[in-house]
């Protein structure tokens, strides 16, 4: 039926067309690559001998793990935890309140261009700043503590969250919250019955993946001065003492993997 | 009852979906649009409770020219026009049962639905037309437990608890077995018989709106082109709309032969 004559295809061989249709352009960009990542690699400067003097210090640090000492920082470790842990879940509360309004905001299914564009701006302005320069500028202004890491990690979430939560609005399903619209409620009520139930269990694994990742960021963001079981583990480098650093670190690193545990499971029962 | 002037709808892309398209549908009257698809039927009930804003011309219901409401105005014009789609367009998250209670909000106030604390009358109402449906006992399943037919009954209901004047109903059947749509299609049109509400039904099945309505509006590139008892669709009337197809075997008078059998299971 087609332009095409079948005569001249049939018995022709076939094959996928090209993604780069120009093999000039393709044969360029293929070998340039390769060339690229050669050099690349050639770049980067490996000097053994000072690997082989570092290898005895990497062994001092790992046999530290081999005896962690939570006894004789137990009083700083269990404040240091304490902190941590205030400073991760209240972050977490606040960042993912003031996400949602944002999220909305930002899909653009959803709002009008000028608030869009604000939100928008809002969300690339906290993820452009790492969350180390927002933390040295929070402890700049409100002096060292868990109120400059809680500032910080709140900011980096709406960001975080803000943005995905956004993109799992925008691939919503259209002809549910039309719906709900069409029966004559207000915007709020549209949220609420139209938009809300198809990103909750989203929203609901986000939070838990960033109250994760709040976590894990409370203990860096201790060696720039903003306070949690971070302070804690900066003193104790200060101070060589590794089996203490090796067991603050153990205990972050359980503590995430029993986070991402529990919330394996929420996120499977919330879909 | 309602009253389509000149009603036009223009794309940004210029695509012109329908163009001065005059109807008029009295109290009571359950009319079928059909068309090929493209022809402008689903953006012209999209006009009429303005999910869609049509370009110019305008829609009256009940004296109340719809085309020109503010939004607070517009969502009291919603709560008069009940809506049942294609793909059911359930909730699916939400309960059967919070689902047909959105259809009450254009009634109450935010805090009131957000902490689902409708009143008792619009509850025992819900109650009532699930059972009317037959899905009584599913009101606390999920929207997504349901089966096809199931969900389009839930659909029926929500429309039908808004209290409506007129049905938009957009593709009821579309994603429906054959036995299911003749079921649901007799359940929408028994409603507006009970309840002397008018509807416009946008169908592809041509002999399946033969079987259950008195009037037939035939749209083809936004424009009215057939308006009439559904005796008078004759193969050039179909032609003219869909055209050049053999179109005897569509128009033979099927009979709805099993609405007793129905009757007793579906009650």
């Amino acid at each position: 039926m087609s332009s095409v004559a079948l005569e001249d295809r049939v018995g022709k061989r076939w094959r996928k067309p090209h993604f780069i249709t120009n093999p000039m352009l393709r044969w360029t960009l293929l070998i340039g690559g390769t060339l690229y990542l050669i050099a690349a690699f050639a770049s980067l400067e490996v000097n053994w001998p000072r690997v082989y003097e570092g290898l005895e210090r990497g062994w001092r640090f790992i046999v530290g793990f081999a005896n962690p000492d939570f006894v004789s920082r137990a009083i700083d470790i269990r404040e240091g935890m304490i902190e941590s842990v205030i400073m991760t879940v209240t972050s977490t509360i606040v960042g993912v309140a003031i996400s949602i309004p944002v999220a909305l905001g930002a899909a653009s299914n959803i709002a009008p261009l000028p608030i869009y564009l604000v939100c928008r701006f809002i969300i690339s302005i906290s993820r452009a700043l790492n969350e180390i320069i927002v933390a040295i500028l929070f402890v700049a202004i409100f002096g060292f503590g868990p109120l400059a890491g809680f500032l910080t990690l709140s900011f980096a979430t709406i960001g975080f969250l803000a943005k995905l939560l956004a993109e799992d609005i925008e691939d919503m399903n259209k002809s549910q919250a039309e719906a709900v619209r069409s029966t004559g409620s207000s915007w709020l009520q549209w949220v609420n019955f139209g938009v809300q139930p198809q990103v909750m269990p989203r929203l609901i694994g986000l939070s838990i993946y960033r109250l994760d990742i709040n976590f894990r960021e409370s203990a860096v963001l201790g060696l720039v001065g903003a306070g949690g079981i971070g302070a804690t583990l900066n003193t104790a480098f200060d101070r060589y003492e590794f089996d203490t650093v090796a067991a603050i670190l153990l205990l972050i690193i359980i503590t995430v993997m029993a986070l991402e545990y529990i919330s394996g499971i929420i996120r499977a029962r919330v879909q | 009852m309602l009253k389509l002037e000149k009603l036009t709808k223009v794309y940004k892309t210029g695509d012109k979906a329908l163009s001065d398209v005059d109807l008029e549908v009295p109290k009571g009257q359950v009319i079928a649009l059909i068309g090929p698809s493209g022809a402008g039927k689903s953006t012209l009930i999209r006009c009429i409770n303005r999910l869609v804003d049509p370009s110019s011309g305008r829609a009256i219901l009940d004296g109340v020219d719809i085309t020109s409401l503010s939004a607070r105005g517009l969502r009291r014009a919603r709560r008069r026009m009940g809506m049942i789609f294609q793909e059911y367009a359930l909730v699916e998250r939400l309960s059967v049962m919070e689902n047909v209670l959105s259809g009450r909000l254009g009634y109450v106030g935010f805090w009131r639905s957000f902490f689902r604390k409708f009143p008792q009358s619009d509850i025992d109402e819900a109650f009532r037309l699930l059972d009317r449906v037959g899905l009584l006992h599913m009101a606390d399943k999920r929207a997504d437990e349901l089966s096809g037919g199931q969900r389009q009954r839930v659909g029926i209901a929500r429309a039908l608890i808004q209290d409506p004047a007129l049905l938009l109903v957009d593709e009821p059947t579309a994603s429906l077995d054959p036995k299911t749509s003749r079921e649901i299609m007799r359940l929408i049109v028994e409603m507006c018989r009970e309840r002397e509400l008018a509807a416009i039904i946008n169908i592809h099945d041509v002999s399946l709106a033969k079987m259950f309505v008195q009037r037939v509006v035939g749209l083809e590139s936004g424009r009215i082109i057939f308006d009439g008892k559904p005796e008078e669709l004759t193969p050039d009337v179909l032609t003219q709309i869909y055209g050049e197809e053999d179109w005897e075997a569509t128009i033979e008078v099927v009979e709805d032969e099993d609405e007793e059998d129905e009757e007793a299971g579906g009650a």
